[in-house]
């Protein structure tokens, strides 16, 4: 009587898996379509460069040793400016989240501090800890450490309370309590903040070799961009992004070893 | 150790949740609390285990745990509580690693609680893994692993189908029946109340109040799951409960 058909599949999605190869294929595109562009002539070379002249800028700067001449103190600088900021943020944020306290008194000043555009203030740190690297610490430093301190005290606000309850009951100490129990529930909060806070770090270290450094990858940008050389230019641009993807697959190693216990 | 409810009594604020409760908690016994839903079952055992103060009265401790007793009040709770992160027997690890307990004799103790709570097989497994019985009995394991002199359990097995809670339950008498501890128990299962109870209190809505205290004589390990006289005592409970739900709702109405 009645026509017989499947039920329709409503389920799926909302499930995201992790996907080899896609990533790159959006680059690969992006890459081929700009060289493609940039060849035909649709794209004049004075609104983009050729992809395959910014590599070979790219391959230039690798055997003239120069690459590592403006990378090393680059990554000194953020390696040093980022350990600073994110260990006092995560340290200032446990301390939020635990204390009521500290948090009524540090809340409304890290709030007021997060919205100041930070290299805004890079003069005056020049003028606190002089021209040289100090300076430049302190500026990624200090924008690493805002963000960091937001995430982790929402992570700790987040943490499961009958957890701690059941650390109670059971008579744990309260140091116990903290570093058994809160900070590794906190962990996923916090490193997806860490995200953030590095790549604001990568911003910052820009802004800061714009002042002052004779090498560093900000420089090489900054050179570059007043000289409108835009294969060097686009040829640091890359470094950058190369970086920032990087360190967002170092984070999401660490998410894997210290998070396998997720679903 | 006993342990003696002195008129206690607790208020969130304005709402009066306990009201004048007295009531003896004798070693070796498993006391079941029941009552209707919100009338402060879950605040009482937190009062007594000293999560929470009293608004007034107190909680009396008599004698001293057993010397080998290394967390005197311990709850089993409705939602497990387990550490995510940590294996079934780091879980279990967890509450004695701030003692002063060598590894071997930790591990010891582990072991022996694993093997009481069959999950021997279950050591490296993380709570993810396990389905909610196991992991209620992990935490069982946990709570047996400190030995405690009065276990405080809310409604633990409230969040397993029927079936695996037979299964808990049958665990439970046979733990007991090897080595019996003390226990306030904590349920909305009547069925559950009189299958572990040896004296049950029957709380009234809120603010509650202690209705009525029976005792079932009957020894644990004999009680059957289809039992006359277990069923009666069940009726005669439902009734009492019943009561208190209609007054309950009467004074909806009323309002
Ligand atoms: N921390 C709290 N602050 C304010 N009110 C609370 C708090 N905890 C419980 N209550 C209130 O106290 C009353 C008793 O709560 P309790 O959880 O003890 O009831 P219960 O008997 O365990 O209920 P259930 O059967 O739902 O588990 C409820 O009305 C609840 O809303
Ligand atoms: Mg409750």
């Amino acid at each position: 009587m009645s026509e017989r058909m499947p039920v329709k599949f409503r389920g799926g999605g909302f499930a995201p898996t992790s996907k080899r190869g896609i990533g790159i294929l959006v680059f690969v595109a992006l890459i081929g379509f700009l060289e493609y562009g940039t060849r035909v002539g649709f794209i004049s070379n004075l609104t983009m460069p050729r992809p395959s002249d910014v590599f070979s800028t790219f391959i230039d700067l690798w055997s003239s040793g120069l690459l590592w001449q403006h990378l090393a103190p680059s990554l000194m600088r953020l390696l040093v400016g980022a350990s600073l900021g994110i260990s006092a943020g995560i340290g200032i944020g446990v301390l939020v989240g635990l204390f009521s306290f500290i948090r009524a008194g540090l809340v409304p000043l890290v709030s007021a501090l997060f919205p100041i555009p930070k290299i805004a203030l890079l003069p005056l740190f020049v003028i606190w800890f002089g021209i040289d690297e100090t300076s430049k610490y302190a500026l990624i430093a200090f924008g690493t450490f805002t963000p960091t301190v937001v995430s982790t005290y929402g992570a700790v606000d987040n943490v499961d309370r009958s957890l701690i309850r059941m650390g109670q009951s059971f008579n744990l100490s309260w140091l116990s309590i903290v570093t058994k129990i809160v900070l590794p529930g906190a962990m996923p909060g916090i490193l997806s903040g860490l995200r953030i806070s590095l790549a604001i770090g990568i911003i910052l270290l820009v802004a800061a070799e714009m002042l002052g450094a004779e090498y560093g990858i900000g420089a090489y940008i900054l050179e570059a961009g007043s000289l409108y050389d835009l294969e060097r230019l686009f040829t640091g641009v890359a470094i950058l992004s190369v970086m920032g993807v990087t360190i967002s697959a170092v984070v999401g190693l660490i998410e894997k070893r210290l998070l396998n216990w997720r679903v | 150790m006993d342990l003696f409810l002195e008129n206690i009594s607790h208020s969130y604020g304005e709402t009066e949740v306990l009201q004048d409760i007295s009531l003896s908690i004798p070693s070796g016994k498993i006391l079941c609390i029941v009552g209707p839903s919100g009338c402060g079952k879950s605040t009482l055992l937190r009062l007594i285990g000293g999560l929470e103060r009293p608004t007034s009265g107190q909680v009396i401790q008599l004698g001293s745990p057993p010397k080998d007793t290394i967390n005197p009040l311990t709850y089993v709770f409705q939602d497990f509580a387990l550490l995510p992160w940590r294996s079934v027997e780091k879980n279990i690890s967890l509450v004695l690693e701030d003692h002063d307990i060598d590894r071997a004799s930790r591990a010891e103790i582990i072991t022996g609680v694993l093997a009481r709570t069959k999950l021997t097989d279950f050591r490296k497994a993380l709570p993810r893994q396990l389905s909610g019985g196991m992991k209620q009995r992990v935490a069982l394991a946990r709570a047996l692993a400190v030995n405690p002199a009065v276990m405080l359990m809310d409604e633990p097995l409230s969040a397993l189908d029927s079936q695996t809670r037979e299964l808990l339950m049958d665990d439970l008498v046979s733990l007991w029946t090897r080595q019996p501890f003390t226990a306030v128990y904590v349920t909305h299962n009547l069925n559950e109340a009189v299958r572990l109870g040896h004296s049950i209190v029957v709380l009234s809505r809120r603010p509650g109040c202690i209705r009525e205290i029976i005792t079932i004589d009957k020894p644990l390990e004999e009680r059957e799951v289809w039992d006359g006289e277990l069923d009666q005592k069940q009726k005669y409970l439902w009734n009492l409960m019943r009561e208190e739900a209609m007054a309950a709702d009467q004074e909806l109405l009323n309002v």
